[in-house]
Parts: C-alpha cells; sequence; structure tokens
C-alpha cells in the first residue's frame, strides 16, 4: 500500500519537473496531457488508498529521517488515514478536472507549459500539506502552497495589478503564518515533539493557558491561509490570476487548509471550546460579511471569491462548535461545486474575450447552453436546495449552531444563507438570462470546446449527488474524529430545514424575479449601503491608508535619512578614508632606493621608540 | 680602564655613521660602504658583550656576521660592474625605474 501512496504524493511532482524543463518554450500540448494524466494517476491511487482506509487500518510511513539535531528529529512521515485521504481524494480529484480544463483554457497562452508546471507543484505541495504526520511537514506544504499561489496569482506577472495582487497574498499569509510559527514553537517548547500522534497524546498534560495560546496562535495561521477576516483582502484581488487557478486554489483546495488545521488538530481545539467559540463566532461574521459584499458586486470572479469566504465562514463556524466531520464535509462538498462555478465562469469569460463585469452580459444562454446549465447546477448546490450537495452540508451546520443554542451565530449563518442564494442567482440570471447585453457591445460569444464541457461532468455530477454520501462520509470519519451529538429534536430539526430551504428559495425567487425585469434602477447605487459594500466596507481603502501609506513614509524616511544619510555615508567615510590614505602615502613609493632607505630608517626607529614604550614591565 | 662602555660606545658611534651614510650617499659604492660599517658596528658590539658575559656566541656570531657581508659584498660589487657597464652611472638617483 506504500506504493499507492508513493504515487499518490510523487506523480503530480513528476509532472510538474517534467513540464518546468518545458517552461521557456513555446506551448507543447503533451505537457498538459502528461500532467493531467499524471495528477489523475495520483487521483486513482488515492482511491485505491480510500478503499484500503477502514476503522482498523490506516497507514502510517516514514519516508527518511529529515532533521535530527539533538533532541529534535523531524522525520519525512506520511500519514493516511480518515482525514487526510479524504482531503486527498477532494483534492487530487478537482485537480485532475482543472488540469483537464485548463488544456482548454490555456490554449492560447504562450506560457502554456509553466503554468502546467506551477500547477502540479502546487498539487503536490497540497498533497504534503494533508498527507503530512507532523506539523513541520504540514508547515512546509504550507508554506509550498503558498508560494505556488504566489507564482499563480502572478502568472501574467506583467500585468502589474496581477502581479501586486500575487504579492499582497503572499505578505497576508506570511503575516498570519508567523501566528502559526508561534504555535508551532509552542507545541515544540511545551511537548518536544511535532508528531501528530506525540501531540495529541501529551495535550491533555498541559495547562489549560497553554493550549488556548496555542489553539489561538494555530488559528490565526488558518486566519490566514482561509482568508478570514481582517486577512481576507487578499482572496478577492487573487481573482487576478487564471480562473483555473481560482477555482483549484482559491475555492476547492489551498483556502480550505486553514479547516483542515483545525480539523487535524481537532483534539486540541476539543480541549478549549472557547477558542472553538471565537472561531465560529469569526466564522458566522465571515459568513454574513463576505456574502454582503457579494450582494452588489459586479465582477463575475469577485463575486464567487466573495461566496468562497463566506463559505469558509460557515466552515469555521462547523469546526469552532466541535462538529469537525460536518466541516469537513463541506469542504468537499463545497470544493465540487465552487470549482464548477469557477470553471464555468472560465468558460463565459473566454467567451466574452475576458469581460468581468457582469451588467454587460446577459442572455448568455442561447449560446452557451451548457455552461448555463453546469452553473445553475453549481449555483442551486452552493444556494443549499434538496436534493444538491450544499442543502446536506450545509444545513448540518445551521444545525450544528442552533444545537449549540449559539442562536446569534444560527441566526447569522440563516441570513448568510438567504444572501447566498440571492447573490448565486443574480449571477446566473444577469450572465445567461435577461436582455442580451452582450450583442449590444458588440461582444460574440462562443461555448467552449466540447472536452472542456465534459471534463465538468463529473462535478456537477458530484455536486448534485454528493450529498448522499453523508452517512457513509459520516461513518467513515467519525473513527478518528469525535462524533457530534446532536439533542436536537427531530421536530425542530425538521423545521430548521424548511426553514433554512425557505429562505434560500425565497433569495433565489427574488433574484431571478428582481432580475427577470432587468434588475434594481440606477437608485440603489446612490444608496449609501451600497456605496458601503460595494467599497467592501472600505476595508482596502483603510489597510491602504492606515497601513500601507505610513508604512511606505516610514520606509522613504529610513531609507532617505537612515540609510543613505547614516549608514551608506559612514561606510563610504571608511572607504574614502582608505583611499585617500592611499592616495597620499603613494609618494613614498618613488622608487628612490635612498628615500625608501630613509623611511625604512624611519620606521624602524618608530618601532624601537615603540619596543622601549611598549616592553613587559619586569 | 676600558669596560664594555666604551666598546658599546664605540659600536654606537659606528653604527650612527653608517646610517648617517646609508640615508645620505647616492653613490652605490659608498652605499656598500655604509652598510659595511654597520655590520662592523654590530660586530663589535656582539664581541665586546660576549666577552663581558664570557659565552663564545658573541664571537661566533660576528664570525658569521663577517662571512655573510663577505659573500653579500661579492654578490653585491658584482651588480654594481654590472649596473655600471650597463647605464654607465652607479648613481642611486638614476636607478629609479619603479615609480609608485
Amino acid at each position: 500500500m506504500e506504493k499507492y501512496l508513493y504515487i499518490t504524493l510523487f506523480a503530480p511532482l513528476v509532472g510538474s519537473l517534467i513540464a518546468a524543463f518545458f517552461a521557456a518554450k513555446p506551448k507543447e500540448l503533451y505537457t498538459g496531457i502528461l500532467t493531467s494524466a499524471l495528477v489523475g494517476i495520483s487521483f486513482l491511487s488515492s482511491i485505491v488508498l480510500l478503499n484500503y482506509v477502514d476503522a482498523d487500518t490506516i497507514l502510517h510511513v516514514k519516508m527518511m529521517d529529515w532533521i535530527s539535531v539533538g533532541n529534535l528529529s523531524i522525520p519525512f512521515g506520511f500519514v493516511v488515514d480518515q482525514v487526510s485521504i479524504i482531503m486527498m481524494v477532494t483534492v487530487t480529484f478537482v485537480s485532475t478536472i482543472v488540469h483537464i480544463y485548463s488544456i482548454g483554457y490555456m490554449e492560447h497562452d504562450k506560457s502554456f507549459n509553466r503554468f502546467f508546471s506551477y500547477l502540479s507543484a502546487f498539487v503536490f505541495s497540497m498533497l504534503i500539506l494533508v498527507m503530512s504526520d507532523n506539523f513541520i511537514g504540514l508547515f512546509i506544504g504550507w508554506e509550498g502552497v503558498g508560494l505556488c499561489s504566489w507564482m499563480l496569482i502572478g502568472f501574467w506577472y506583467h500585468k502589474q495589478s496581477a502581479s501586486w495582487a500575487a504579492n499582497e497574498a503572499f505578505i497576508m499569509n506570511r503575516i498570519a503564518d508567523l501566528g502559526m510559527l508561534m504555535g508551532l514553537f509552542l507545541i515544540y517548547w511545551e511537548i518536544g515533539s511535532f508528531q501528530y500522534d506525540i501531540v495529541f497524546a501529551n495535550i491533555l498534560n498541559l495547562n489549560i493557558n497553554t493550549v488556548t495560546w496555542i489553539g489561538s496562535f494555530l488559528f490565526i495561521g488558518a486566519m490566514g491561509k482561509s482568508a478570514q477576516f481582517p486577512f481576507h483582502t487578499w482572496l478577492a484581488d487573487a481573482m487576478e490570476g487564471p480562473t483555473p487557478v481560482s477555482a483549484l486554489i482559491h475555492a476547492a483546495t489551498m483556502v480550505t487548509a486553514g479547516v483542515y488545521l483545525i480539523i487535524r488538530a481537532s483534539d486540541i481545539y476539543f480541549l478549549i471550546p472557547d477558542v472553538g467559540y471565537v472561531i465560529a463566532s469569526l466564522g458566522a461574521f465571515v459568513a454574513v460579511f463576505a456574502a454582503s459584499m457579494a450582494l452588489v458586486n459586479r465582477d463575475l470572479k469577485r463575486i464567487i471569491a466573495y461566496s468562497t469566504l463566506s463559505q469558509l465562514g460557515y466552515m469555521f463556524v462547523a469546526a469552532g462548535l466541535g462538529a469537525y466531520w460536518i466541516a469537513l464535509f463541506h469542504l468537499m462538498t463545497h470544493a465540487f461545486f465552487k470549482s464548477l462555478l469557477f470553471l464555468g465562469a472560465g468558460n463565459v469569460m473566454h467567451a466574452m474575450n475576458d469581460e468581468l463585469d457582469i451588467k454587460k452580459m446577459g442572455g448568455l444562454y442561447q449560446s452557451m447552453r451548457a455552461t448555463a446549465i453546469l452553473m445553475t447546477i453549481a449555483s442551486i448546490a452552493l444556494a443549499g436546495i434538496y436534493p444538491f450537495a450544499g442543502f446536506f452540508s450545509k444545513d448540518k451546520i445551521l444545525e450544528v449552531a442552533f444545537n449549540h443554542e449559539a442562536y446569534l451565530l444560527w441566526f447569522a449563518l440563516f441570513i448568510g444563507a438567504g444572501m447566498t442564494a440571492f447573490y448565486s442567482f443574480r449571477l446566473v440570471m444577469m450572465v445567461f438570462f435577461g436582455e442580451q447585453v452582450h450583442k449590444r457591445l458588440g461582444f460574440h460569444p462562443h461555448e467552449a470546446r466540447p472536452f472542456v464541457i465534459y471534463a465538468l461532468t463529473p462535478l456537477a455530477l458530484l455536486s448534485i449527488v454528493a450529498g448522499f454520501l453523508e452517512y457513509s462520509f459520516h461513518a467513515f470519519v467519525i473513527d478518528l474524529l469525535r462524533d457530534y451529538k446532536f439533542t436536537l429534536d427531530h421536530s425542530v430539526g425538521w423545521m430548521l430545514i424548511v426553514a433554512t430551504t425557505a429562505i434560500a428559495l425565497s433569495g433565489i425567487a427574488f433574484a431571478v424575479y428582481k432580475y427577470k425585469r432587468g434588475g434594481f434602477g440606477a437608485g440603489v447605487e446612490s444608496l449609501g449601503i451600497y456605496k458601503l459594500l460595494v467599497n467592501q466596507y472600505y476595508i482596502p481603502q483603510f489597510y491602504n491608508n492606515a497601513i500601507l501609506k505610513p508604512f511606505a513614509a516610514i520606509s522613504t524616511f529610513f531609507w532617505k535619512q537612515i540609510d543613505l544619510k547614516i549608514v551608506d555615508a559612514t561606510v563610504d567615510l571608511i572607504g574614502k578614508m582608505f583611499y585617500n590614505a592611499g592616495g597620499k602615502t603613494r609618494q613614498i613609493q618613488s622608487g628612490n632606493l635612498s628615500s625608501m632607505l630613509r623611511w625604512m630608517v624611519a620606521g624602524i626607529a618608530v618601532m624601537l621608540v615603540l619596543a622601549i614604550i611598549l616592553r613587559p614591565m619586569v | 680602564m676600558i669596560g664594555l662602555a666604551h666598546y658599546l660606545v664605540l659600536s654606537g658611534i659606528l653604527f650612527s655613521i653608517g646610517l648617517f651614510g646609508v640615508m645620505k650617499r647616492k653613490n652605490l659604492l659608498m652605499l656598500f660602504f655604509s652598510t659595511e660599517i654597520l655590520l662592523n658596528a654590530v660586530n663589535i658590539g656582539f664581541v665586546a658583550v660576549g666577552r663581558f658575559y664570557g659565552d663564545m656566541s658573541g664571537q661566533i656570531f660576528a664570525f658569521f656576521i663577517i662571512a655573510v657581508a663577505a659573500s653579500e659584498v661579492a654578490v653585491g660589487l658584482g651588480l654594481i660592474v654590472l649596473w655600471y657597464k650597463r647605464t654607465g652611472s652607479i648613481d642611486l638617483d638614476s636607478l629609479q625605474m619603479m615609480k609608485g
């Protein structure tokens, strides 16, 4: 079985390295096919592992020693258990589809080979992240996906905005990673190991304060990676990258790494329900906060990005309240329908010559029927309508919040569900139905290539049926994760389901009704609330004015005043001193023996005097 | 009575004369004479101090120096003769090819 583990892990790396050899060359179709095939192999072998893992058997291998210094010993170890195999299957599945899709999407890009090299490198890093059996391996993967995310957001690096967004994402993550590192140091300081099993076995013996600190620090890292408030701004800007990247990294996999961390460290968070409650509150806040920004945005990809943020908030609510398996389940279903939504958006973008403003689209159903159907499926799943996947997982999260008697959180999520339904169908309506604005603007949309559509159908299928896997999923993962006990009455549970479905349906109905008639008038745009939302609560401006500008000013000050006038000046002074001394003493080297002899005599005299003055006192 | 001090003073005077010659003379031959004076000043010092302490090594050193000086002069004179043949002058100031 170890063989399959190594195949799963290293097949994407091999693909990435091979594609990297051709990175600077013009497009070679086979790099795309090869990397897709290798990631596909990785997916198949993780399916084999999925069949292998059960309640009694997990796979835990130590590939080699990596760092061993004194008492510190960190092996390259990998573990395939119920949680990591779910992540592996999800990641490799979505990755395979995104790879195949990208062959079509990046068709005319001159850096075709480089793209696939980065994309496969990302898959490899993500697998390291989820498969590692210790926190350091997780951290390596964590940084690896951060690096790949940077490379892929800034893939079109000649665009100023893209490279800016890439740097923003990278720097935001570094700030949060500092928190994560502190957590890791604290773990090592207190327990003396990074291995999950040792850490979780010994965490009970620690002072509860220490555990709280560890949990909080790790969560700061998770906040950065999963773009939770206040680190959320990078995710929307990351939409500068190619759309398959947004689908894979910024919807399905990397951003869920934060949730994975909480689930993986559930033995820690289980001990500190207070921190868990804070996590859940922040998650609920982000769920509504991000959904509200998605309501008014006009950028096709940004709407979906905010929706991702909002759904990550839902996952954090579940994870924070101790319903780890539900968080993981929502993570999985979300990966399916959200990447489908993004990939569909990619088709639309291509059809519209990279136009992203949904006000300029409308009526695309006529020309892109398949994409329209796929995106509608994804939107229904996202809105959480029975029997689509989102219904099962999202509804469970609401039930958890209610069950926890956290009614405020429940209410936030409830409102969030309504908003989700509304903005999803606002998008669908404005893009695919209504007046055909694009014709007026001279666009000639065309459907994507057939193989691209076929590649998307598995995702659509899973978006529809994944919810029915709930029971087997539950039975599978609770061997490792703590189960969550519902104490709610059946009748209350049913009422919740009805209520949530009702608000989701009314959100959809409202969006359909409103946008069928051309949407809201221009009057809405002059409202204060609209301005607030469309400017993202002025948070980017705030960051810009409160952090970036003062920082730039301080940096300029240090550069002009301190660096140039003090540091550089000192270094220059030393250099000039020697230069001038050399210029002056050059005359000694006259080449005249007589004058050199005189200098020699003078030198001896000086040394004699020194020898007398400095002689050791007896 | 002539004691150690007298010898050492003589040695010092000779050394000063030699040093003065080394610094002042522009003629290469004169420079050689001056170095010989320097060496012999040191020889006198060695012998005197060796005698004073009843130690033979002072005298042995002096012999060594005489021997070395003799060979040095032999080589040096040869070089000077060669230089004179080549340039027609043994003035120090004319021997200035490596000005820094």
